[in-house]
C-alpha cells in the first residue's frame, strides 16, 4: 500500500511540469486522475499547496466537473451512453439492468472493484444507439440482455 | 519556404499520392469509424496487402458522415476512379483485394458509389445518392478525403490559401467580406460574426483573445468533432485569419475532454503548421504573429456558454456571469475576447478566398450559407450532413435521411438539443434557417437532430431533456437551480401515473417564468423542450394525466407486459430470462406474469422467440389472462 507521503511525492511529481507562471488548476486535476485514475484527497492538498489556494478552492472546482472523480475505479470501466439518440432508443433500460446485475449504483465500484458503472451523455456514436463501452471497447445496438451477456467477458 | 513553394510540395505529395502508380486505399478512420470495426479493417487490409506482396498506399481519413455504412473503405488504383466501398467489416477485405486489385473486377455490388472524375460501370455517383443530393458540402468537403495528421494534404486541397490572402489583406476588408457573406455563428445563437469581430477589432484593451468554443456538450451532437478528427486545420487557419483580422497574437481551443482523438489530431496540426510557419512568430514572413494553446473541457455543458467557458479556462467554476459586459469588451482575464465555434472559424478561409459574396450565394435571405447537424434517432440513414440553410425538415427526414426505419410514422423531430424544441410531422416543410425555428419554438443550436417515432414518449423525451438541463445547471442564479427541479417534480409525477390536470398548465407557467428571468442561455432555453412539447402534443399529455396512459409504450409505470395464453407454448425462456423472478409456469404450461413484482424492464417481451410473439406490452388497458398457469393445451382448448 502506498503511504500517504509516497503519494503527495508522486502527485508533485505529476503536476510540477505544469507549473508556468502558475498552476491553473483544470489541466493540474486531469494530469494527476489520468495517471491515478481518480483524485484522492492528497491530490487537493498538493495541488492546492503548489497553486497557492487551499484544497477546498481546488475541491470546490474538482467537483464543478463531471470528468472527476473521487473513489478508485474498478478493474473494467462500464460506461451506458445517455445521449439523446441513445435514450430515444432505449438506454436507460441498459442502465437498470447493469445496476440490478451488478449490486451497484451509477457512479460506483463493484465489491471485488472489478466493475465500475458510469453514464455519460453521448460518444457521438450516435449512429449505434444504444452504447456500451466497456474500458475502451465499443459495443453498439446494445440491449438489456445484451449488456449482461457483454459484460461476462470482463469478469 | 515561402508560400507557393509550401503549396508546390504539397501538390507534389498529393499527385503523387493520388496519381501514382500505386493504388491508393483510404480507411475511414474518424471515432465512428473505429466503432465500427475501422481499426480492424484497416489492420486486415494491410495484413491483406503483405501477403499479396502488392505496394500501395494506405491512409486512414476522416468521417464522409455516412455513420450508418461505416467502415468505409475507399480505393484509387492508377488509372482508375476513386471507388467508396462500404461496411467493409475486416471479414471482406480479402475478398475486395483480390477482386479488385487482383483481377481488375470492381465489384458493383460492395460498392457505394464513385467520387471525382470518371465513372464505372455500375457504380453510380456518390454524390447523385439520393442522400447526397440536397448535401452542399463546404466544410465536410476534405473530410474522408484527407489524412488529417498530414498537413500538405490540407495545403494541396487549397489549404491556408486563405490565410496567406487574408495576410495581403486590410484587416478592415477582411470583416467586410464576413460582412458580406452573412455568416453568422454557428454555435446555434447565430450572432453575426463581422460584427463580433469588429467590436473586438475596436476594444481599445489589449492583449485580446480569439477563442474557439469546440466544446460540443449537446447530446446527440458530433459535428464539431467530425471537423476536428477529420480537418483540424481548416478550424486553425479560420482562427489565425480572426486574429489578423482582429489584431491578436493569442489563440485558445476549448475542446471536450471526451473528444480524445480530436485532441489529439489539433496537438498534431498546431505543431505541423508552426513547423511551416504558418502558425508562430511572424507568420509567411508577413509580420503577424499568432499562436494556438488547447484547454481541455472536463466534462460541464454550461462551460458552452460563452462567459462560463473562459471562467474554466482561467483554471475556475465555470459559472456564467450576467452580461453586458460582452466578451468581446470583457472577456477572458477581462481582456477583449472573440470567441466562434468551430464552424464559423472552418468557414473563414473559404470566405477569404471566394469572398463573401460567393457564401452569400447559398442559403436564405437572412441566414446564410450551410450548416452541418447530426441527424440521428430513428432514422434510416443516420450520419453528419451538410446542408444549405433553407432547406426543409421534410428534405432533411426523408431525401437525406432516408425516412423512418420499419415504416414506422413519423412523430417529431428536435432540433438544437437540451434547449431546442420538439416539430411535430404538421410543420416538417419549416424551413430550417435561425428565423424559422425560432418561429416554430425550436432554435437551430450547434446542430443536433433527433428523429422520433411513435415508439417515443413526448412527455419523457422532454423530461429527459429538462432533466439534463437540471443536471447541468450550475446552481448559480434561482430560477434554473430551482425552477427545473420544480419542473422535473411535476413531470415525473406526470410519467408516473400521479399527474393532475392543472400540472400541463403549471409547467407551461413556470417554463415561461424560469425563459423570462435566467442568467445564462442555459438557463433561458431549458424550458423550451417541455413547452414545445405541451404545444405540439397535448392530448400525449393529458392521456398521461387524465387516462393514466402512455400512448406510446415508454413510461413505465403506466405499462404492463402480459403472456397471451393462446400463443405461449411453456417453452420457459421468458421466466429463466425474468431478472426478478416475476413470471411463473411450467413445461407446457401458459407462463404468467405476476403484475406486482414486476420491473417493466422488458426482458421477457425481447426474449420471446419471434414465432411465438407472446408477450405483449400494454398501456391503460388490461389483457385477459389466467391468475396462475395453466396447461398450453387447456389454454387453446378454452378459446
Amino acid at each position: 500500500m502506498t503511504s500517504n507521503n509516497d503519494m503527495k511525492s508522486q502527485i508533485r511529481e505529476l503536476i510540477t511540469p505544469l507549473k508556468g507562471q502558475q498552476i491553473v488548476l483544470i489541466p493540474a486535476l486531469q494530469a494527476v486522475q489520468e495517471k491515478m485514475g481518480y483524485l484522492p484527497r492528497e491530490a487537493m492538498e498538493e495541488i492546492g499547496e503548489l497553486a497557492g489556494v487551499s484544497p477546498n478552492t481546488v475541491y470546490g472546482v474538482a467537483s464543478f466537473y463531471a470528468q472527476f472523480r473521487y473513489i478508485k475505479p474498478g478493474k473494467h470501466m462500464i460506461k451506458v451512453c445517455l445521449g439523446t439518440a441513445c435514450h430515444v432508443c432505449g438506454a436507460m433500460s441498459i442502465v437498470d439492468s447493469l445496476e440490478r446485475e451488478l449490486h451497484i449504483k451509477e457512479g460506483e465500484t463493484t465489491k471485488d472493484e472489478n466493475f465500475s458503472l458510469e453514464s455519460v451523455r453521448c460518444f457521438g456514436s450516435c449512429a449505434l444507439a444504444p452504447v456500451v463501452v466497456v474500458d475502451n471497447d465499443v459495443y453498439g445496438n446494445v440491449t438489456g440482455p445484451k449488456a449482461l451477456e457483454t459484460i461476462k467477458k470482463y469478469q | 519556404m515561402n508560400f507557393s513553394e509550401i503549396q508546390g510540395k504539397a501538390k507534389a505529395e498529393w499527385n503523387s499520392l493520388w496519381h501514382g502508380n500505386k493504388p491508393l486505399i483510404l480507411v475511414g478512420l474518424a471515432t465512428c469509424g473505429m466503432a465500427a470495426g475501422g481499426n480492424a479493417t484497416m489492420q486486415a487490409v494491410k495484413e491483406e496487402l503483405a501477403k499479396r506482396k502488392i505496394d500501395a498506399h494506405v491512409i486512414p481519413v476522416g468521417c464522409l458522415g455516412l455513420c450508418y455504412l461505416e467502415p468505409l473503405v475507399d480505393i484509387i488504383k492508377p488509372g482508375h476512379p476513386r471507388i467508396c466501398y462500404s461496411r467493409v467489416a475486416k471479414e471482406k477485405v480479402a475478398e475486395l483485394i483480390e477482386d479488385y486489385l487482383v483481377k481488375d473486377n470492381p465489384r458493383p455490388d460492395l460498392a457505394l458509389g464513385t467520387i471525382g472524375e470518371g465513372t464505372v460501370q455500375g457504380i453510380p455517383k456518390f454524390f447523385d445518392l439520393p442522400m447526397l443530393k440536397p448535401q452542399v458540402r463546404i466544410i465536410l468537403d476534405r473530410c474522408g478525403t484527407i489524412d488529417a495528421d498530414n498537413i500538405y494534404h490540407y495545403i494541396a486541397n487549397g489549404g491556408y490559401a486563405g490565410l496567406n490572402k487574408a495576410l495581403t489583406m486590410q484587416p478592415d476588408d477582411i470583416i467586410t467580406q464576413v460582412e458580406k457573406a452573412g455568416l453568422r455563428g454557428r454555435g446555434g445563437a447565430g450572432f453575426p460574426t463581422s460584427k463580433k469581430w469588429q467590436e473586438a477589432r475596436r476594444s481599445k484593451a489589449t492583449p485580446k483573445f480569439v477563442v474557439c468554443n469546440a466544446d460540443e456538450g449537446d447530446p446527440g451532437a458530433f459535428m464539431n468533432r467530425s471537423v476536428l478528427e477529420g480537418d483540424p486545420h481548416s478550424l486553425l487557419e479560420g482562427m489565425a485569419i480572426a486574429g489578423y483580422a482582429i489584431g491578436t497574437s493569442h489563440g485558445y481551443i476549448y475542446v471536450r475532454a471526451e473528444y480524445p482523438l480530436a485532441v489529439k489530431r489539433l496537438k498534431t496540426a498546431i505543431e505541423q503548421a508552426k513547423g511551416l510557419n504558418l502558425l508562430g512568430k511572424n507568420i509567411l514572413g508577413g509580420g503577424f504573429s499568432f499562436d494556438i494553446e488547447i484547454m481541455q473541457g472536463a466534462g460541464a455543458f454550461v462551460c458552452g456558454e460563452g462567459s462560463a467557458l473562459m471562467y474554466s479556462i482561467e483554471g475556475k467554476r465555470g459559472m456564467p456571469r450576467v452580461r453586458p459586459p460582452r466578451s468581446v469588451e470583457s472577456g477572458l482575464w477581462g481582456l477583449p475576447t472573440s470567441l466562434n465555434n468551430v464552424e464559423t472559424f472552418a468557414n473563414a478561409p473559404n470566405i477569404v478566398v471566394k469572398g463573401g459574396d460567393w457564401f452569400a450565394g447559398y442559403g436564405t435571405k437572412d441566414s446564410k450559407g450551410t450548416k452541418t447537424f447530426a441527424l440521428t434517432g430513428k432514422i434510416n440513414r443516420p450520419g453528419l450532413i451538410e446542408v444549405p440553410l433553407g432547406i426543409t425538415l421534410r428534405q432533411i427526414v426523408y431525401e437525406v435521411g432516408g425516412g423512418i426505419p420499419n415504416s414506422k410514422p413519423f412523430k417529431a423531430i428536435q432540433t438544437g438539443g437540451p434547449s431546442g424544441g420538439c416539430i411535430p410531422e404538421n410543420l416538417l416543410d419549416t424551413p430550417v434557417d435561425f428565423e424559422n425555428l425560432a418561429r416554430v419554438g425550436s432554435i437551430m443550436g450547434s446542430g443536433g437532430m433527433v428523429v422520433m417515432d411513435t415508439d417515443t414518449c413526448m412527455v419523457d423525451t422532454a423530461r429527459y431533456f429538462l432533466a439534463f438541463c437540471r443536471d447541468e445547471s450550475c446552481g448559480k442564479c434561482v430560477p434554473c437551480r430551482e425552477g427545473l427541479p420544480l419542473m422535473i417534480d411535476m413531470m415525473e409525477r406526470v410519467t408516473q401515473g400521479r399527474g393532475k390536470p392543472e400540472d400541463i398548465d403549471h409547467l407551461n407557467e413556470l417554463g415561461k417564468t424560469i425563459i423570462g428571468s435566467a442568467l445564462c442561455g442555459l438557463g433561458t432555453s431549458a424550458p423550451n423542450p417541455v413547452l414545445t412539447s405541451i404545444r405540439y402534443f397535448r392530448e400525449e399529455w393529458e392521456a398521461h394525466v387524465n387516462e393514466k396512459r402512455c400512448p406510446a409504450l415508454v413510461c413505465k409505470e403506466l405499462i404492463n407486459f402480459f403472456i397471451l395464453p393462446d400463443k405461449c407454448s411453456g417453452c420457459g425462456i421468458c421466466a429463466r430470462a425474468c431478472p426478478v423472478d416475476a413470471i411463473t409456469g411450467g413445461k407446457r404450461m401458459v407462463h404468467v406474469v405476476d403484475q406486482v413484482k414486476c420491473i417493466k424492464c422488458g426482458t421477457c417481451l425481447e426474449k420471446c422467440p419471434t414465432k411465438f410473439n407472446a408477450v405483449k406490452k400494454v398501456s391503460g388497458e388490461t389483457v385477459e389472462v389466467p391468475k396462475e398457469p395453466v396447461p398450453v393445451a387447456a389454454a387453446a382448448g378454452a378459446k
